[in-house]
């Protein structure tokens, strides 16, 4: 135990992401009511300008690398990666909720306050060392979104996915505090690194903590929406506000990963070969579910649901190969990941009208002549979702399948490709319907985009495109930040 | 200095130009943008190669930026320029400037004039990327890039419902291929630790066999997609729906060759794969039949050369196949003269007859357009394999490695030139003999179409001479010679097929021009071959049936109904609307997805618990 209680200021420097999220979100609650009617737009400005404010904490936090709080917390490249992609999905989601949140009349300080908050909790999450601080971080996100994606408290679909992520997503929640329990039952210890050493040792029993793996396994695969832990996902994602849908998708899913790689990589190495075969199966499970029922839906966000649940597969297949090769693959992966997903969800903010009515793949008929500008943009998303080369996405697949052939998972990638291939037709679709369909009623009633919602559009693409072309960059960035503090 | 980088820069530049500001400049200036990037282009290739020393000593190579690093491995910006390259450039740049011009007049009543440049120019980007790329990866980044503007190419005309479709279909069936070519790359990368060109070559004789051979397969597997080989070929013939110039550019020339250039690329695996070889040689002979056979019996003058075109990369593979890959390439090089100026001319046919493409409506043509005839002859003479026309010594040259290597490939070889020249010429004579059947009065083309077909008429007569391909390839791959170990000597099976190809030209001659009664008997006669053939075999049927519905039906029915239960309507289950605020929101509680969900998570659980804890640790 430290004999001065109070944190250094090195800690403090390297708390301050969450430090300045937390304070702003408070803000923005009391500011509330003083702005709500006569400047409602100033909240979506104070939290970017929050967002950016930690985005520059956490590049300074990166200084000053290591362990704080009583090695409650670890700042090392790998924890700032994450911090930095989930600061920037919080940005990019805060650009697309402008244009919705005034359509449907709901601006508040409260959306953003509960934006800042969960990625709050995604910070503490993915920098810290403490399967205590894991849950605490785990649930400041979730419960945040639990919230938003109820938001509009007059829509029922708002209601039924709230409801539906909130019961599922406690219910796997529990299982994860229970395996936590019984990884401190079995070394008497929650932090990583000291989970790992005592595992090492030869009198821990490998199959308690199997079954604690096991456990954690569970409710994490859930957060990351990997099968078979995948059905909450579709409704969710399809019932909640399209900005918070593509939230959902992207800022707590990258979380979600970051940990899930962190705890199997350092405290549960010893048993990879146990839990590599389930993620393997699951891997294969996702893919496979996500991209062939992906191939039927009819609804934009439905589909995108199915879509991110193939996503995951992929980057499951990351951490089936338990190397760095596939860490920083499964990093850079996420990146891209991020990028296409959010905005392609920023299209279907655009397009999808008061009260969400046009959510029908119809619904993007002729949206190339109408709205070239958007369309190109989608193209561009849809590219990189399907993988074709000089976009992110396609890099992002690269390097898995690359680091799983390098761990010998032949069967794996070659599964992985084929459903790949799969994936082409239903993005096809859309670019089938954006530019070869007549312009229908929805599409010839759109305005252009306002700019919020062309910056929510061009800087994913600039990124998609910046990933695609020089990946070298992020990606050397991503191995250097792969091997652990073990 | 570095100067390869122009040469696609160059039709990048004319793309972006035409596809940001296209809409607002006029039409002349959308078209000088697009062939001038072109032309620019073909220049910088001949600049390149005067300036170039010995190609075949020293290749010029050009490293722009390290791409990706990760480990040992590294791919970067590479272009590189060796003797097959520089044909594949003079070929690609060369005939893309001549249809470039030809399409600023063949397009010039369509809507999305400067779309269709802007295409056409991002097309000529990633083919050059194609073939200028030293390693594998960014020749994939071109492989990838044609085939997505040759899909938006070919569903250019989206108001049609079939060109849709045909698009559709392009894409996907590519995506097979796509699949084996990117499943081949990562084994490469993975044993040769590299994927330079200069780097995966040389070690290639010192890896397992097995190995090769896997990888030289998957290779195949990429070929067939993109180069339309059984059983890939089915997008080719629809892709037809595409305007004119870009099945002559896209669709015969230039991209469906690619795989052809890939697999002569990676010759040194394919040679220490003796089975990749032989399974080459008996796809590319297949389908060279095959789709001989179909072209027999088409009306649509575009599908007529559409299997021809399938038919006519058969042989390049075969050539491939058999050892002889110079006279592939020579084949690629012949082959994109002729057919290019084939469809082309199939463009001016059908602009003389108003957009009829059904040889039935036609006929006698050579009284309206007689430039256009007096041009598609010399294009028919020469996949006929006439003596000393281009086909003829390309053609000449596969066969007669392919009767080294087993003398029945050749006489199924030769028996397919029959039937090539038979339905080249059969088109060529329902075209423009006889007596004209169609609608309004047909009329010539303008001379900014028939310019570049008389230039493309010269290289088809002449072309094969001016550049002997072999020789000029000498010494990069083991040439096989014709006949030399024993057998009849290399001038009796150059008699032979062209004894052949005269047979089949004689013969549509008799068949169309002379007595017309003929082809009916035979129709009848034959009754069920016949009716087989002319549906082409039934193949897409055969896909549909077996394929895309059980996978459509699949997914929508039985499978898909268990995963995907759920629906979100706000309504679950019957709860009811009317009743408001915490009453409602009880009720979703009760609905039954929640608890099925639930379920499931329980039931993942156990077996995740099992599998890792129980199951797994020993």
């Amino acid at each position: 135990m430290p004999a001065n209680f109070a944190p250094s200021a090195d800690d403090m420097l390297r708390f301050g992401p969450e430090t300045i999220l937390t304070i702003a979100g408070t803000l923005l609650m009391v500011l509330d009511p003083l702005f709500a009617k006569k400047l409602p737009r100033m909240f979506g400005h104070l939290s970017i300008a929050a967002l950016v404010a930690a985005i520059f904490a956490a590049v300074a936090a990166s200084s000053v690398p290591g362990l704080a709080f009583s090695n409650l917390l670890i700042v090392d490249g790998f924890g700032t990666y994450f911090r930095i992609l989930v600061l920037c999905i919080g940005i990019l989601a805060v650009l697309s909720s402008y244009m919705y949140l005034e359509r449907e009349q709901a601006e508040t300080g409260e959306y953003h306050a509960l934006i800042l908050f969960s990625i709050m909790g995604q910070c503490v999450m993915v920098t810290a060392n403490d399967l205590i601080m894991i849950f605490i971080g785990l649930e400041i996100s979730s419960i945040a979104t639990y919230i938003l994606a109820g938001y509009l408290r007059n829509d029922k679909r708002n209601n039924e996915a709230a409801l539906k992520y909130f019961l599922l997503g406690s219910f796997a929640t529990g299982f994860f505090l229970y395996g936590i329990a019984i990884i401190y039952g079995l070394t008497g210890t929650t932090q990583l690194g000291a989970i790992r050493s005592s595992l090492n040792t030869p009198e821990t029993s490998l199959m308690v903590a199997g079954v604690a793996a096991a456990l954690m396994f569970v409710g994490l695969c859930f957060k990351v929406s990997g099968a078979p832990f995948q059905v909450w996902a579709p409704d969710v994602y399809q019932g909640a506000p399209a900005p918070v849908s593509a939230f959902m998708a992207t800022g707590p899913k990258a979380a979600a990963f970051a940990i899930f790689l962190r705890i199997f990589l350092t405290a549960f190495d010893r048993i990879a070969v146990s839990w590599a075969p389930v993620v393997w199966a699951c891997a294969l499970a996702s893919m496979t579910i996500g991209n062939f029922a992906a191939l039927t839906q009819n609804n934009l966000k439905r589909m995108l649901a199915y879509s991110s649940i193939a996503h995951a597969g992929y980057i499951l297949v990351a951490l089936a190969s338990n190397s760095e090769i596939g860490t920083a693959a499964a990093m850079f992966y996420l990146g891209a990941y991020a990028l296409m997903n959010l905005g392609a969800f920023a299209v279907i903010v655009y397009i999808s009208g008061k009260g969400e009515t046009n959510l029908r793949l119809e619904d993007l008929a002729g949206l190339g002549r109408k709205q070239p500008f958007t369309a190109a943009m989608m193209t561009v998303f849809l590219l990189s979702l399907i993988g074709v080369p000089l976009t992110g996405g396609f890099f992002g697949k690269f390097y898995i399948f690359r680091a799983a052939l390098d761990a010998h998972l032949t069967w794996l990638a070659v599964l992985g490709l084929l459903n790949s291939a799969v994936a082409a037709y239903y993005y096809l679709r859309l670019l089938v319907v954006m530019y070869m369909h007549e312009p229908g009623e929805v599409t010839n009633a759109l305005e252009a985009p306002g700019p919020a919602l062309q910056a929510a559009l061009i800087l994913p693409a600039v990124g998609t495109f910046f990933l695609g072309i020089l990946p070298g960059t992020v990606l050397s960035f991503a191995q250097a930040a792969s091997s652990f503090v073990k | 200095m570095r100067t390869l980088w122009i040469i696609p820069a160059l039709p990048f530049v004319g793309f972006l130009i035409n596809g940001i500001f296209g809409r607002k400049l006029s039409k002349a200036l959308v078209s000088l943008i697009a062939v001038l990037s072109v032309v620019l282009s073909f220049a910088m290739v001949m600049k390149v190669f005067l300036e170039a020393g010995n190609l075949a000593t020293s290749p010029v190579h050009e490293h722009y930026f390290t791409w990706i690093k990760s480990g040992g491995f590294s791919i970067g910006w590479d272009y590189a320029v060796d003797k097959l390259t520089m044909i594949m450039l003079m070929v690609v740049t060369g005939i893309g400037s001549l249809i470039h011009i030809y399409a600023t007049g063949y397009m010039e009543h369509e809507e999305g004039y400067y779309r269709f440049f802007a295409y056409l120019n991002l097309f000529m980007f990633f083919m050059l990327n194609l073939v200028l790329a030293g390693n594998y990866l960014l020749l994939f980044v071109g492989w990838e890039g044609v085939g997505l503007c040759s899909y938006l190419l070919i569903g250019f005309y989206f108001v049609k419902d079939s060109a849709t479709t045909a698009g559709n279909k392009a894409f996907i069936v590519n995506r097979v291929g796509d699949f084996g070519f990117s499943l081949a790359m990562f084994l490469i990368a993975i044993t040769f630790g590299s994927l330079d060109f200069t780097k995966v070559m040389p070690a290639a004789a010192g890896k397992p066999t097995a190995t090769l051979t896997t990888i030289a397969l998957l290779l195949i597997v990429g070929a067939c997609g993109k180069s339309a080989q059984f059983p890939l070929y089915v997008w080719l013939p629809d892709a037809m729906e595409g305007p004119t110039p870009v099945s002559a550019l896209i669709h015969a020339a230039t991209m469906v060759t690619a795989g052809v250039y890939m697999c002569t690329r990676s010759a040194p695996i394919f040679i220490h794969a003796p089975v990749a070889m032989d399974t080459i040689a008996m796809i590319g002979l297949f389908t060279a039949v095959f789709a001989a056979t179909i072209g027999l019996t088409q009306y649509d003058i575009k599908k007529v050369f559409a299997y021809s075109t399938v038919s006519q990369l058969g042989y390049m593979f075969l050539g491939v196949g058999v050892g002889a890959f110079s006279a592939g390439v020579w084949h690629l090089m012949t082959h994109a003269f002729f057919k290019a100026l084939l469809f082309l001319g199939a463009g001016s046919v059908i602009h003389a007859c108003h957009g009829e493409q059904d040889m039935r409506h036609m006929g006698g043509l050579k009284k309206y357009a007689p430039w256009t005839c007096l041009v598609l002859a010399c294009a028919s003479l020469a996949i006929a394999g006439f003596p000393f026309t281009s086909g003829f010594f390309s053609k000449d040259a596969i066969l007669g490695a392919a009767y080294a290597h087993a003398p029945w490939m050749y006489w199924v070889g030769v028996v397919t030139a029959g039937m090539t020249a038979f339905y080249v010429w059969r088109a060529f004579w329902m075209t423009f003999w006889g007596d004209y059947k169609g609608h309004g009065h047909p009329h010539e083309s303008s001379w900014v179409m028939l310019g570049p077909l008389v230039v493309l008429a010269v290289l088809s007569i002449a072309g094969g001479f001016l550049f002997n391909v072999p020789e000029i390839l000498s010494g990069m791959f083991p040439i096989k010679e014709a006949a030399e170990n024993g057998g009849p000597g290399e001038a009796v099976l150059t008699g032979i097929s062209v004894a052949f190809g005269l047979a089949g030209v004689g013969l549509s001659y008799l068949m169309y021009v002379v007595n017309k009664d003929i082809p009916e008997k035979i129709t009848s006669a034959l009754g069920g071959i016949y009716t087989l053939v002319y549906n082409k075999y039934f193949v897409d049927e055969a896909y549909d049936a077996a394929i895309v519905r059980p996978l459509i039906q699949g997914s929508e029915s039985a499978l898909w109904k268990i995963v995907d239960a759920g629906v979100i309507d706000g309504v679950v289950n019957g709860a009811g609307t009317q009743s408001q605020g915490l009453g409602s929101m009880l009720r979703l509680l009760q609905s039954g997805n929640i608890r099925s969900y639930a379920t499931w998570v329980v039931i993942g659980a156990v077996v995740v618990i099992v599998a890792i804890g129980v199951g797994g640790v020993k």
